[in-house]
Formats: C-alpha cells, sequence, structure tokens
C-alpha cells in the first residue's frame, strides 16, 4: 500500500470508528454493575431489571410504540398517495404548491415545525373548539405531516425506476383503475411502501422536539422521557434501554437483508427461466 | 365510461386526482397553515392571557375595528444585540460543522465508490445503520465518553498522557463533534450518488496524458463532484442551523444556538410573539439554502431517471 492510499484508509477507518464508538460504549457500560460510568464495577444485569420496573418508562415506550404504528401508516397512505400524483398525473392543478409543501418538511428546522403546530392547535382549539386538550392525538398528527416527506421521497424513487408496461398491459385488458392500482401498482411498490414505513415509524419513535412542542400534561413519549433524564447526566438506565434499541434495530435490519437477498435471489431465478 | 378520455393515462389517473386532494388539504391545513399563524402571532403583542397575544383583527360591539400589527417584536430582535449575535454565531456553528463533515464525509465517500460493488454496499450500509437508531441516544452516548471522568479522559489519564481531564464536554467542541457525528450519513450519500457514477475513463484518460493521481484528482474528479459537495453541505447545515438536541445535551451554557434559545425563549420566559419572531427571522435566513437545495433536488431527480 502506498502513502496515499494509507492516508485515505486511515481517514475510513476514523469516519467508521467515530460512527461506532459511541454506540459499543454504551453498549459495554450498559452491563456495568457500577452505578459511575467510568468505573467497571463487574458485569450485571441490573439495569435492564431496573427497566422493567419502571413504571413511567414502559408507559413511555407504549405511548411511543402507539404512535409510531399509527403516523407511519397514515404516512405512508398518504405519501403514497402524494408520490403517485407527483409522478403520474402531468397536469395536476397545485402541482408546485403540493411539491413545495411536500419537500420542505424535509429541511425545516424541527423546532419551528413544532412551534408553528402548537400555535394551529391553539388556534384551532379557539376557532372550532378541537383538539381540546394536546397529546397523543395531536402528536400522532404532527408526525403524519413530518414523515409522509420522506416516505414521498422512498417511493418516487422507486416510481422512477418500476416499468409501467404492465399497468398499461392491465388496463388495455380493461382493468378498472382501482382494481389496476390494488391488484398491480401497490405490490409492485410494496418493497418502497415497506421501507417507507419503516423509515416513518423510526421518525416518528425518534423525534423529541416536534412532540414536546405539541404535548400536553400527561403525555409523556419515549424520547422525552429520555431527554428529561440525560439533561442531568449519564444514567446506567439510559445505556439499557439503548442496548435493546440497537438490538432491536439489528435484528430488523438483519431481517430485512435477508428478506430483500431472498427476493432479490428469486427474482433472478424468475428472470432466468422466464427468459 | 361513456365520457372516457381517449388518452389511457388521464382516464386512469382521474380517481387519483381526486385522492391526492386528501394529503393536499392536509398539507395546507397541517404544514401551510401554521406558518402563517406563526406571522401572524409574530406582529401581535404579548398580553396575560389565554393565549397570551393579541389577535390581528381587531372586532368590538360595532363590528370589525381593524387590524393590529404591530413590528416591535422584530424591532426588539433587531435592537437587542443578543439575537443577532445569536444567529451569527448559529450560522458560524453550523458552517463550522459542514466543513467538518465534509472533510470527514468526503474521502469516505470517495473510498466507498471506488470499492467492488459488494464491499460497497456493506460499507454503505455502515454508513447508514446507526441512522436507525435513535437520534437523541446516540448523541447521548457522546456525553459517556467526553465527560470529564469518561471513557476517553479515563483511558488518556490510565496511559499516562495527561494528569487532569481535558474538558471535552459541554462546550463548542462537543457540538461540533456532535454535528460531525450525527450529519455524517448526510454529507456521504449525496457524495457517494455524485462520485459512483463518474466516468471512470476520464481518470484514465487523464492518466494516460501524464497527469499524476493527485492533478486528475484535483482537476478532474473534484470540479464533477461539485453538485455532491453542495446537496450533501446543504443536507448538512441547514438543519444544524436550527439544531437543539446537539446544543442542548453537548454545549456550554455559552454555547448561543438560535434552536436551543428558541426553546427557552417559547418553553422558559413563555414570550409567544418574541418566539414565532424569532423563528421567522430564522426561516429567512435559510429560505436562500433550503431554496438552492430544492433546486439541486429537482436536477437530481431528472437526472436519475
Amino acid at each position: 500500500m502506498n502513502r496515499r492510499s494509507l492516508f485515505l484508509v486511515s481517514i475510513v477507518a476514523f469516519g467508521y470508528a467515530l460512527l461506532y464508538v459511541p454506540i459499543v460504549s454504551v453498549v459495554i457500560y450498559s452491563f456495568n454493575d457500577s452505578r459511575l460510568v467510568t468505573l467497571w464495577g463487574g458485569f450485571s444485569l441490573r439495569w435492564y431489571a431496573g427497566l422493567l420496573s419502571d413504571r413511567e418508562l414502559l408507559s413511555a415506550a407504549l405511548l411511543s410504540l402507539r404512535i409510531a404504528v399509527v403516523s407511519a401508516t397514515f404516512a405512508t397512505a398518504l405519501g403514497a398517495l402524494v408520490a403517485l400524483a407527483l409522478h403520474r398525473v402531468s397536469r395536476l392543478r397545485g402541482r408546485l404548491l403540493l411539491s413545495g409543501m411536500i419537500t420542505a418538511p424535509l429541511v425545516m428546522p424541527e423546532i419551528i415545525t413544532g412551534l408553528s403546530l402548537l400555535f394551529l392547535f391553539i388556534s384551532m382549539a379557539d376557532l372550532i373548539g378541537w383538539p381540546m386538550s394536546r397529546g397523543a392525538t395531536t402528536i400522532t398528527i404532527a408526525h403524519i405531516t413530518f414523515s409522509m416527506a420522506y416516505v414521498v421521497v422512498v417511493v418516487r424513487s422507486r416510481l422512477a425506476a418500476m416499468d409501467e408496461s404492465l399497468e398499461e398491459a392491465a388496463m388495455d385488458l380493461g382493468g378498472r383503475p382501482v382494481a389496476v392500482f390494488f391488484d398491480i401498482t401497490v405490490p409492485m411498490l410494496l418493497p418502497a411502501l415497506i421501507s417507507g414505513w419503516l423509515l416513518a415509524f423510526t421518525l416518528s419513535l425518534d423525534d423529541l422536539v416536534i412532540s414536546s412542542f405539541v404535548s400536553g400534561p400527561g403525555a409523556t413519549t419515549l424520547p422525552m422521557f429520555i431527554f428529561a433524564k440525560v439533561r442531568l447526566g449519564v444514567t446506567p438506565d439510559i445505556n439499557a434501554i439503548t442496548t435493546i434499541i440497537i438490538v432491536l434495530v439489528a435484528v430488523a435490519v438483519a431481517t430485512a437483508a435477508v428478506l430483500s437477498s431472498r427476493r432479490a435471489s428469486a427474482s433472478v431465478r424468475g428472470t432466468a427461466t422466464s427468459g | 365510461m361513456s365520457d372516457a378520455a381517449p388518452d389511457n393515462g388521464s382516464h386512469a389517473h382521474r380517481w387519483l386526482r381526486r385522492a391526492v386532494l386528501l394529503p393536499y388539504f392536509w398539507l395546507l391545513l397541517f404544514f401551510l397553515a401554521p406558518f402563517l399563524i406563526i406571522l401572524k402571532i409574530s406582529v401581535a403583542d404579548p398580553v396575560i392571557a389565554q393565549p397570551p397575544f393579541t389577535a390581528l383583527l381587531a372586532w368590538g360591539a360595532d363590528g370589525f375595528r381593524g387590524i393590529q400589527a404591530t413590528f416591535e417584536n422584530y424591532v426588539f430582535l433587531f435592537q437587542d444585540g443578543y439575537y443577532g449575535i445569536i444567529y451569527l454565531s448559529s450560522l458560524k456553528m453550523a458552517a463550522i460543522g459542514t466543513l467538518l463533515c465534509l472533510l470527514l464525509g468526503y474521502p469516505m465517500a470517495y473510498y466507498i465508490a471506488r470499492q467492488a460493488p459488494a464491499r460497497r454496499n456493506v460499507l454503505l450500509l455502515a454508513v447508514i445503520l446507526p441512522f436507525w437508531i435513535s437520534f437523541l441516544l446516540r448523541v447521548y452516548a457522546w456525553i459517556g465518553l467526553l465527560n470529564n471522568r469518561g471513557v476517553i479522559n479515563e483511558m488518556l489519564i490510565g496511559l499516562g498522557i495527561i494528569d487532569q481531564p481535558i474538558q471535552m464536554l459541554y462546550n463548542d467542541f462537543a457540538v461540533y463533534l456532535g454535528i460531525v457525528y450525527s450529519y455524517l450519513p448526510f454529507m456521504i450519500l449525496p457524495l457517494y450518488a455524485n462520485l459512483e457514477r463518474h466516468d471512470h475513463d476520464l481518470l484514465d484518460a487523464a492518466a494516460d496524458l501524464g497527469a499524476r493521481r493527485w492533478r486528475g484528482f484535483v482537476d478532474v474528479t473534484l470540479p464533477l463532484s461539485v453538485p455532491g459537495i453542495v446537496g450533501g453541505c446543504l443536507l448538512v447545515f441547514i438543519p444544524a442551523v436550527g439544531e437543539f438536541t446537539i446544543p442542548a445535551l453537548l454545549g456550554g451554557a455559552d454555547t448561543l444556538m438560535i434552536g436551543r434559545v428558541l426553546w427557552d425563549e417559547f418553553f422558559v420566559s413563555r414570550d409567544w410573539p418574541v418566539a414565532s419572531a424569532v423563528s421567522v427571522v430564522l426561516l429567512l435566513l435559510l429560505v436562500a439554502p433550503i431554496l438552492w437545495f430544492q433546486r439541486i433536488q429537482a436536477r437530481e431527480q431528472e437526472a436519475g431517471r
């Protein structure tokens, strides 16, 4: 290896270390018996056991999961419609406004999105008496709104790569548009819909800033709970939570990788037999 | 259907035109309307009431009285030097963070783009993977590393390199580190997408013509990758300016970033009109980079087709 590529490789190695060292250290210290982060007091599962009896934590986690599932589902449905309309309908009225409104949340500072949505909810409560109080519902609405934008990006890129001849054939054979949509377009879009849903789910589960603004008394999501704790410094039980989340993510990513490689090999086989 | 258009496409898309109205109105109500409201509140006077600001349209017993708007909140922002300093400091910190991100992200994207496809996918996945783990928790992880009694300090002391812990947490350094760490994938992905498309024949041609590798990079690769550089930098810079979590967890008391100030203005001082004016100005600062980013996005979409 010459000097130049050694230099490049060491920068790359540094970059990957930067990405993974913090995560690895949290995992290691989550098994530390000592309350002090830096002192190794022996292997222990006490922080994990502690989590199970923390009612506040469990209810925050449940609330977050509920919001994430509902908002990801709505965001995927609405986002897919926007992506389809932008991609397929050539002379869509108000196209510029729509594509502006759907790209803006990607780059909007969260803090402004949160503040402005809160003001909207307050004004609505003033005008039409809804929402009476803020909490899970208002957080869900906020999450649908910003995660939709990410779903649109994912679905649009899939649409751009998709072969439309199958749908045209079905249409030529007299298939009704809605039937063609559900029988052909949706299955073809499925991988993008799944990854869009997962992205929306993760974004919702992760959101601290927007939730904090549009939440009300009594509705504490997991990130809000974690933030309140870590603001005061390192706490071993948060290390344990982080480790659990890392394991869940790793399992999900591995499953997705296996599934997609199976599908890829299946489609290769399919092309081989049909070709 | 008797009125079916001759053109298959428009017939099929009639239902889509109708269905898209739902997300359309959703976005009008939950994305556009809130900004109009923020604009409105930013020109209101704070009052002690619920909601704590004056109405834009004044109604009296005899009907409409007129519009009451004040630009005092904006005047306050500009006369009070404090906010000017915070805006400048946010822009500066975001710019330095973005530059550091580019310096690290470019070599990484360049390296990944030149690997064999199978290795490339693994390396890319390794860049994206942390993104799926909570942002908040990943920022938190640095507290344990950077603490005065944290892993890094204890290790350096243990090795005898230093005898006093270095203050690495709760200052601007920690915020830069947090920005680079959190936004690195956003820098690498657009750069990679660009670098991967490069035609290696161009470099070979440059080499055949006697160019050394470094010159080939500076004269060929670097100019061709400018769209990727701009895209990646904007993708990091724009959210970094308004960032809240990183300065709140890793920054010091003297780390001035507008996201954090806005949070305090709202949750601590509860001055809604000033908080609104602060966000309107922040948004105005970001309009140019956001529009620039959207233009690049549109061009990339065209190129991707």
